[in-house]
């Protein structure tokens, strides 16, 4: 919108905004008139906002983690008795392979993409992200991957060679049908998104800190944040080339997999897991950031040893580039290099386990209220832990040998991504729903929702512990009763339980989707600081006006907000806290110093016109229409240049003449020399 | 794919608007926290990431540069003079660039719209000696599909070529929009930051030169 405001100067004490008459564009310096709706779809799908982009990331993961866990349902419904028939084999192989893929790729990296956009702008005080259109072209590309990707249903069948595509059986002769091609040209566009996401939220917090917000006083979460970009940089390139490899070996009769004309097969492995092991902690480190900052306000008690919680999650960074091996224990890399991997992986429990201690030392001796994102974060701690313990059985070379493609692998990976980023998710799902949407969501709905989740997923996930040490392979799509065993250990009857615990789950997710809708009919209005929180996004209004903070506030400690609000006034080691002053009035002080004048970047069209190229691109490719692709690739050109010559902040030419001045809160054009 | 990437980061230059601003008084540029400005600073991660791209590629070649078909592989291929020559011209333009550069710190526009066009006009040249590479080598019976080696050369220099090629659309949009006055923020900026990436691109060269052509397969 280009909005230049002038906020009311009086102490505002109640989130209440007052729309502000706002001046718009009336001429572009471009090839279109700038888009300059406020309202209204335009209002979103032009926008530059990080936090409607954000909000937009947040909606669409959910709806494809609805969609993935709706395909978890049909395995564990298949597998629920012996001689399953509601999947064929070929359809669920489709259905795993595409469970995994949109859990990954479409929920749990967007997801965290867009909370960090929301949020961590907001942590840093900083009013938008260093780049606003290339943030908004991210999410219109992760969105336009996940159609392609799943595109794929109704042309002819979904990828069916699993997440990690292993070659050659994922090569033209073993899945002749077009899957394989929507997901790898798919991914290559949620790649894109991945990669600009990154290098803009990296130089976000580089570059745009509110004064005095030193990098040891940033929130745990925005830490997070940044050592998951840096993960994404220098991960997305790699499997960039293996999906190209990959399509040039489908469409184009390349024979880089093809053992036949003498290739290595391994090569894929090696570039996949290269890229798939910083996978695992991209898909993780951003819960274990949101744990980091729900834990201490639940606790009332600053997060146990900060630097130990920031150095141990670079050091997670730099050791998950060197243990991508392990994955490959059980196909002959030789004793000297499973021996390297093994310690490497190893050595990676430390930093992990550093956290766990953290975290927990943390709740010792708080003061713990049990609200429903203190009880996600807690139950992140718990179930992590499972999960972590049975990833140090896999560095064990020649017991993961053992374990390798069996369900025991399947019980490790959920408890650590479901338990680890699933449940993160939901704690901040509840701890920032008031910020974003300026309601809590409800507290009575959020236990049920929870409880069911947790005994869902331990329901689920538990007895495949079982089932893979007894020996039951991963991907196999059907069981008989002669050979499931017999007693306590008897395959049918553990598979039954994981699958009555799969639909608890889903009963979980449902009740979030109940609270989400029940919330916003029947929510009241959420108090200003709900948590009595500990961080920056709090000294705002809820939910934030679009220029985030009427003053960029000026940080002197960390948990900024906690110490504005509390004066320690204990002696020595005794720690006595007394409240100097209420969130409302944190914020009135702030407000009273507002900005004369704020310059926001305006909407733009061209984030949306260049992402919506690359599907044409993708599909002239995978049909082996060429010209749709030089048409696609010649329109995305057009787009790059009529976005390349539209200034990012709409000149002050561009503008209406300033409206009158009414004595309000008042907008009026900035003029600069 | 990572093409259009290129071309985003460079269409970033005037993204930095004064938003983030202390104090916001819409006037100049706020300074940032590490003082550099977000453009360059996305720019270097950009080309950070471009290394583990051409890395996997290389990777892929230096496993399969062994695996060719008899009398088509690297020792009897190439024609190393030739590509001497045409990696010389791109490697000057690197020179070329640089003026370019200078001079639009100088705010001398006359002299970077020449060292930009000569240094566009070397790519060219670069490129243009690619495509007659490629074609006498496929005259040869080296087509993409031949063998191992052929398929991971042509996917390695290929990307390369189309590096090239991005790098001079940007340095002839440059060169038109400074005409046409169209560069929305910092000129200067913007010349170094594609001089950034073309210097990149011709770094990329000198390690795929040395792998590819220099060391006897």
């Amino acid at each position: 919108m280009a909005i230049i405001e002038r906020p009311a100067t009086e102490p505002v004490v109640a989130p209440t905004p007052t729309p502000a008459p706002i001046v718009t564009p009336s001429e572009a310096f471009g090839t279109f008139r700038r888009p300059v709706e406020t309202t209204g779809w335009r209002a979103w799908v032009f926008t530059v906002d990080h936090k409607k982009i954000g909000v937009m990331y947040g909606a669409a993961a959910l709806f494809f983690f609805v969609v993935a866990g709706l395909e978890a349902l049909l395995i564990r419904a298949q597998l629920a008795g012996p001689e399953g028939t509601v999947l064929s084999a070929d359809v669920y192989n489709q259905m795993f392979t595409m469970h995994a893929t949109t859990m990954i790729f479409l929920f749990a990296i967007p997801m965290a993409a867009g909370l960090a956009n929301y949020l961590v702008p907001l942590q840093i005080g900083a009013r938008d992200v260093a780049f606003p259109r290339i943030n908004a072209f991210g999410f219109w590309c992760f969105l336009a991957g996940g159609i392609v990707l799943n595109l794929s249903w109704f042309l002819g069948g979904a990828a069916d060679g699993g997440w990690f595509m292993y070659q050659p059986n994922a090569s033209v002769p073993f899945s002749p049908t077009n899957g394989v091609d929507f997901w790898a040209l798919g991914l290559q566009i949620a790649g894109i998104a991945s990669l600009t996401g990154a290098i803009n939220l990296i130089v976000t917090i580089l570059n745009m800190r509110a004064p005095g917000m030193s990098l040891m006083r940033m929130p745990v979460f925005t830490w997070m944040i940044l050592v998951t970009q840096f993960l994404l940089v220098f991960a997305i390139p790699v499997i960039t080339v293996a999906f190209f490899l990959l399509t040039f070996q489908r469409s184009f009769d390349a024979a880089f997999f093809s053992p036949a004309a003498g290739a290595d097969p391994l090569l894929w492995q090696h570039l996949f897991w290269i890229f798939g092991h910083p996978e695992v902690y991209i898909l993780v480190l951003p819960s274990f950031g949101i744990v980091s900052e729900v834990l201490p306000v639940f606790s009332k008690k600053p997060l146990f040893g900060y630097p130990f919680v920031v150095f141990s999650g670079i050091a997670i960074g730099f050791l998950g580039w060197g243990v991508w091996a392990h994955h490959m224990f059980a196909s002959g890399l030789g004793p000297v290099s499973v021996a390297v991997f093994a310690t490497a992986t190893m050595a990676i429990a430390v930093p992990t386990g550093v956290k766990i201690i953290n975290w927990t030392l943390t709740m010792w001796g708080g003061k713990l209220r049990f609200t429903t994102a203190m009880l996600f974060a807690m139950g992140l701690v718990v179930q992590f832990t499972i999960g972590g313990l049975s990833g140090v059985t896999h560095s064990v070379a020649p017991s993961d040998t053992q374990q390798t493609d069996t369900y025991y692998i399947v019980a490790h990976f959920h408890y650590v991504l479901f338990g680890g980023s699933v449940l993160g998710f939901f704690a901040g799902f509840y701890y920032w729903w008031p910020k974003v949407f300026g309601k809590c969501l409800s507290e009575r709905l959020g236990r049920w929702n929870f409880w069911l989740m947790i005994i869902g997923m331990n329901l689920t996930f538990g007895p495949m512990h079982i089932l893979g040490l007894q020996g039951q392979p991963r991907r196999m799509y059907i069981w008989t009763t002669e050979r499931s065993g017999e007693g306590f250990f008897n395959l049918g009857f553990w598979n039954l339980v994981s699958s009555i615990g799969a639909f608890i789950l889903a009963v979980g997710v449902l009740f979030f989707l109940t609270n989400i809708v029940h919330t916003h009919r029947k929510g009241a209005p959420a108090p200003l600081d709900p948590w009595d929180a500990r961080t920056l996004e709090w000294i705002t209004t809820n939910p934030p006006k679009e220029h985030n903070f009427d003053r960029v506030p000026t940080v002197s400690h960390l948990d900024e907000f906690f110490h504005r609000k509390y004066e320690d006034v204990g002696e020595g080691d005794a720690h006595d806290l007394r409240a100097v002053a209420t969130a409302e009035e944190v914020l009135a002080a702030e407000q009273a110093q507002a900005d004369a004048q704020i310059h926001m970047p305006s909407p733009s069209y061209w984030p949306i016109v260049v992402a919506a190229t690359l599907p044409v691109i993708a599909l002239g490719i995978i049909y082996g229409v060429y010209i749709v692709s030089i048409v696609g690739a010649l329109l995305m050109v057009f787009g790059i240049f009529g976005w390349a010559m539209e200034p990012g902040t709409a000149p002050d030419s561009d503008f209406d003449p300033s409206p009158v001045d009414d004595g309000g809160p008042t907008t009026e054009l900035v003029r600069s020399e | 794919m990572s093409d259009a990437a290129t071309l985003e980061a460079q269409v970033a230059h005037d993204d930095h608007g004064d938003h983030g601003g202390h104090g916001g008084n819409g006037a100049g540029h706020p300074p940032t926290t590490t003082g550099l400005s977000h453009n360059k600073l996305g720019m270097w991660l950009f080309l950070g990431s471009e290394c583990l791209l051409f890395g996997g590629l290389i990777s892929t070649y230096m496993l399969y540069r062994g695996r060719a078909s008899e009398n088509l592989g690297p020792d009897q291929i190439y024609d190393l003079p030739f590509t001497s020559v045409s990696s010389f011209v791109l490697l000057m333009s690197s020179l070329t660039m640089v003026l370019a550069v200078s001079a639009a710190g100088r705010k001398d526009v006359r002299n970077v719209k020449l060292w930009l066009t000569v240094t566009a006009l070397l790519g060219a040249t670069f490129v243009g000696g690619q495509v007659y590479e490629f074609t006498s080598f496929y005259r040869e019976g080296l087509g993409f599909t031949t063998s191992l080696f052929s398929s991971s050369f042509y996917a390695l220099t290929g990307f390369h070529g189309v590096h090239v090629s991005v790098g001079i659309i940007m340095l002839l949009a440059v060169v038109g929009m400074i005409s046409r006055d169209r560069i929305p923020g910092d000129r200067a900026e913007v010349v170094e930051l594609v001089g950034l990436y073309w210097h990149f691109v011709d770094i990329v060269w000198i390690v795929i030169f040395t792998l590819v052509y220099l060391i006897p397969a």
